[in-house]
């Protein structure tokens, strides 16, 4: 049996408004990643894929707060975790992939010593010996020209080159996990491609696991191994990537494979109807109080 | 969204100095300019004469309820004309672009570069003291700043779709500028309009102090402050109660632009869903 | 033989871009786009792709009037739509209009549905309240809302309520030609599909060509009759849907098409398929990219021209 390196349990997250009252936006999410193992989160707009990573991320800011579960990294609670110890596990053993990297990376400092900046950081190493390592963890992310591309600025670089740095400075300390929210968002389809095969591969090479964060089926499928299906604060359905797309079971995850055209069913099978959600779905507010969340596979965490 | 304590603050001072002024013929105990008494004059504050009387015996009180007039019509009035030159001018530049918007950068530079108060002193100089010319003055001084910020949302409005699907649905460029673009733009105008209002009080004042603004005998802030010039020892309530209503009455509009300017701030608003 | 609809003929835009030199020093031309000729047929949906900044949007701009053309002719009913001799916004407005992109950004936070319709019909000769607020009510409800929505502000409504709002107001001085730039990416996954079959149906019964623009090759195929790939302001390769994604020849082309991230297809195939290596080649010439660098917008791309490969498929061959 191995222990999961993720365990949420139960977490319930909400906006404070004012002093006693409380809007909740998580409503009891719990689910496991395993080491290695590329999970997804994919859901509606504000289903609160976001938040859920941010909480573990330890950066959920005011009016934003847990209000109960429990999140345990390894073990640990990174929710009762010292402001300290979380900072030295941020970046280092987990770490994350934003959407937008131009905000995400420092605008006056050249993207070679933004990634050296985390081995001097986590790693105790000397700026010298960073900046080498910085030039390798550029050639690891594929980036041509590593060493001339090390004294660049964020601003000089396209955006698939920035989101390279990004991945290059996220897995610099080898993390466990790997967050990346709706990594290529903002990418061209061809760079896409190539990203999420930067991602994928690194991944598998290392053994990092991931938490992917995505409203494209298409990109979950190519990377993750297990999905998890957000609605409203919940987790509705869960399941192994192949199952959960060949047999879906709850209304909104049918809703949501029926929902786009397929490549290539036009040429089979003619130009057909795309399923309207609205006609699947009767009452949305009852879509949360069912919930199919597929038991892990055999190989996987029978205890 | 919730407002805070400086909103409030700033509603309450600026009311106060709108109720002073509406209600002054009504609520002042004595007239301003008539009521003269130099039998009475320089006497401390008491239970008659709240806030003391001056050096022709007039009550300080009534003359700062009557003061309050002078300092509405001119906060507002000149922010009126600032904001529709500021406006105009920003607006069509954001939205024409070229050499009409490097015109009126470049005369907007120029009225940033001079300092507003030698601007109205050179304006004064020209039309001669009194209340109108004293209008005229102050909104002309202050619109650059509108005019900034009436160019840049104008840039900003400019490439939003409903301004470009107002293009294509055949709509003119006046008519897009007022229906589609200034209402949108209308929250940071009003408070610079806000803001600005402070600062023509305080440059009512000064240019009155200066002998240019406000002819005496009629009451304004600036005024008396400049009649109490020489009583500052004496009598030193004839001083300060009109310095703190300019205290007051600027320090509650400038509270209430930033009341407004935070209430605004799309950071404050939550995003819609 | 009747006029098509809409048709472009040799479209540049160049934008100058100061470079950085003092006083325009330097100033250097943008190439945004390099010369496209196509046709619209009544009733067709011909759909744009391509990468960001390859000039998509700026074509469709050019259309509308909105960006004036370096060069280059665009005839609505063989009548030239922009240049000397063009009409006037009023009269473009009645042939062309616009869906966009983000349902946020393109209503007017300030006016209610009503007015935000009933402005353009008052604005082109409707007087009458009775015959604008008719009007209204039946735009509604074709675009799936009802008449009770009209007096609602935009933050009332949901992203994809917003869309049909924004379809309605393109659809009420109903227009022939629409363009849908990027009509469903900024729209929540799961009601994507409404909006599609929408603008099918609405095709369907008011007779609409479409021009559309999107990077979602899914999309593509379900949508058009025909689709043009761009690359760096020109037309790499234009055909039926057919033939664009089951015979793609422009290896620009076949790495879109691998690129895209379908289910279907992660699931079943362990590897993509190299298909940009074994590119088909036509009477020994070459393409003058294969997309995989980016070429230089700041001057003109070499000689080139389309070459017809098939009943109306044409790729982009360096000139012989
Ligand atoms: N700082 C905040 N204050 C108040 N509400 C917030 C805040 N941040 C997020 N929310 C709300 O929390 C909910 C979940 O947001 P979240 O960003 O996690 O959604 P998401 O699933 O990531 O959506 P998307 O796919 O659009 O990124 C939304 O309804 C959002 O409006
Ligand atoms: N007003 C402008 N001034 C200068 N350059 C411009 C202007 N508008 C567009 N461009 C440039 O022209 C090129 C084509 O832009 P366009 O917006 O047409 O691209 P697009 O294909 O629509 O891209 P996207 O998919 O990102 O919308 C880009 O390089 C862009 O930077
Ligand atoms: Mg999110
Ligand atoms: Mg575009």
């Amino acid at each position: 049996m191995t222990a999961p390196l993720l365990d949420i349990r139960s977490l319930h997250l909400g906006v404070a408004l004012g002093r006693s009252a409380h809007h909740p936006l998580l409503k009891g999410v719990s689910f496991q990643i395993m080491p290695g193992e590329a999970y997804g989160l994919v859901g509606e707009s504000g289903s609160g894929k976001s938040v859920t990573s941010l909480a573990v991320m330890g950066l959920l800011k005011r009016p934003l707060a847990v209000s109960s579960g429990e999140i345990l990294f390894k073990g640990q609670n990174l929710l009762t975790l010292p402001k300290r110890e979380m900072r030295r596990l941020r970046g280092n053993r987990i770490a994350m992939i934003f959407q937008e990297p131009m905000t995400a990376l420092n605008p006056l400092s050249t993207v070679g010593r933004q990634i050296a900046e985390m081995f001097v950081l986590h790693q105790d190493k000397s700026w010298n010996e960073a900046q080498k390592l910085a030039i390798d963890a550029l050639a690891s992310v594929r980036v041509p020209n590593p060493d001339r591309r090390a004294k660049n600025y964020p601003h000089q670089m396209s955006g698939g080159l920035r989101q390279r740095v990004m991945i290059a400075m996220a897995l610099a300390c080898n993390p466990d996990l790997l967050i990346a929210d709706e990594p290529t968002t903002a990418l061209d389809v061809t760079v896409q491609a190539e990203v999420l095969r930067l991602i994928k591969e690194l991944c598998a090479e290392r053994g990092t696991a991931v938490l992917f964060i995505s409203h494209d089926l298409g990109v979950i499928a190519s990377i993750c191994q297990r999905v998890g299906v957000m609605y409203a604060g919940c987790l509705v359905e869960e399941n192994e990537t192949r199952a959960l797309f060949d047999t879906p079971r709850h209304d909104y995850t049918k809703g949501l494979l029926g929902a786009l055209p397929r490549l290539g069913s036009r040429s089979q099978h003619g130009r057909q109807r795309l399923v309207d959600i609205d006609s699947i779905i009767a009452d949305r507010s009852k879509l949360t109080e069912t919930r199919f969340i597929a038991p892990r596979g055999i190989e996987g965490s029978q205890p | 969204m919730r407002l805070g304590f400086n909103f409030w603050l700033g509603t309450g001072l600026t009311a106060l100095v709108i109720f002073a002024g509406v209600l002054a013929p009504w609520i002042a105990p004595f007239d301003p300019v008539l009521d003269a008494d130099l039998m009475s004059s320089e006497l401390p504050p008491d239970a008659t004469f709240w806030f003391g009387t001056d050096a022709q015996g007039r009550d300080v009180y009534t003359r700062i309820l009557f003061g309050a007039q002078i300092s509405l019509t001119v906060g507002i009035v000149s922010q009126v004309i600032n904001s529709i030159i500021g406006v105009t001018l920003g607006m069509t530049a954001g939205y024409w672009g070229g050499w009409w918007d490097d015109l009126v950068n470049g005369l907007t530079n120029v009225m940033l570069a001079i300092p507003s108060l030698i601007f109205a002193l050179a304006v004064m100089a020209v039309l001669g003291p009194g209340l109108p010319s004293l209008l005229v003055a102050l909104g002309l001084t202050n619109w650059s700043w509108t005019c900034r910020i009436a160019r840049s949302s104008t840039l900003s409005l400019k490439s939003q779709g409903y301004v470009q699907a107002a293009q294509t649905l055949g709509y003119g460029d006046l008519r897009i500028m007022f229906t589609q673009i200034l209402p949108n733009m209308m929250g940071p105008i009003l408070v610079m309009a806000t803001l600005g209002m402070g600062s023509a009080v305080l440059s009512e004042a000064a240019l009155s102090f200066l002998g240019l603004g406000i002819q005496p005998p009629f009451p304004s802030w600036g005024s008396m402050l400049t009649d109490a010039r020489q009583l500052i020892q004496l009598a030193p309530w004839v001083a300060i109660f009109p310095g703190l209503a300019i205290f007051l009455s600027v320090l509650g509009f400038n509270l209430l632009g930033d009341g407004l300017r935070d209430s605004l701030d799309p950071h404050m608003r939550t995003r819609k869903p | 033989m009747t006029a098509p609809l809409l048709q472009v003929d040799d479209l540049h835009v160049r934008f100058p871009i100061s470079g950085g030199g003092l006083l325009g020093r330097g100033r250097r031309m943008l190439h945004a786009v390099n010369g496209i000729s196509f046709s619209l047929a009544k009733g067709e949906c011909l759909s744009i792709v391509g990468e960001s900044g390859c000039g998509k949007s700026t074509t469709a701009l050019s259309i509308l009037g909105l960006q004036e053309p370096t060069e280059g002719m665009i005839r609505y009913r063989g009548l030239p739509l922009a240049g000397p001799g063009a009409p006037g916004r009023m009269q473009r407005a009645k042939a062309v209009q616009m869906v966009f992109q983000d349902p946020y950004a393109s209503l007017n936070p300030r006016q209610s549905v009503r007015s935000s319709l009933a402005a353009p019909l008052r604005l082109h000769g409707f007087t009458a309240g009775s015959e604008i607020d008719g009007r209204i009510e039946v735009m509604l409800k074709n675009v799936g809302l009802t008449p009770e929505h009209a007096n609602r502000y935009p933050h009332e409504f949901s992203g994809g309520q917003r869309q049909r709002i924004g379809i309605a107001r393109a659809l009420i001085l109903e227009p022939e030609i629409v363009v849908l730039d990027e009509p469903v990416s900024a729209l929540d996954v799961s009601i994507r599909a409404q909006i599609i079959n929408l603008l099918l149906d609405l095709q369907e019964k008011l007779g609409l060509s479409y021009l559309m623009i999107s990077h979602d090759l899914s999309v593509v195929e379900h949508m058009s009759d025909r689709v043009l790939v761009m690359y760096f302001g020109q037309i790499v390769e234009e055909g039926g849907w057919r033939e664009i994604f089951e015979a793609p020849a422009h290896p620009y082309t076949r790495r879109l098409i691998a690129a895209i991230p379908d289910p279907e297809k992660a699931l079943n195939t362990a590897e993509l398929q190299d298909c940009v290596s074994d590119v088909p080649q036509f009477a020994g010439r070459s393409f003058i990219s294969d997309g995989s660098t980016a070429p230089d917008v700041f001057t003109a791309p070499a000689p080139s021209e389309l070459v017809e490969i098939g009943a109306s498929h044409k790729v982009r061959l360096a000139s012989a």
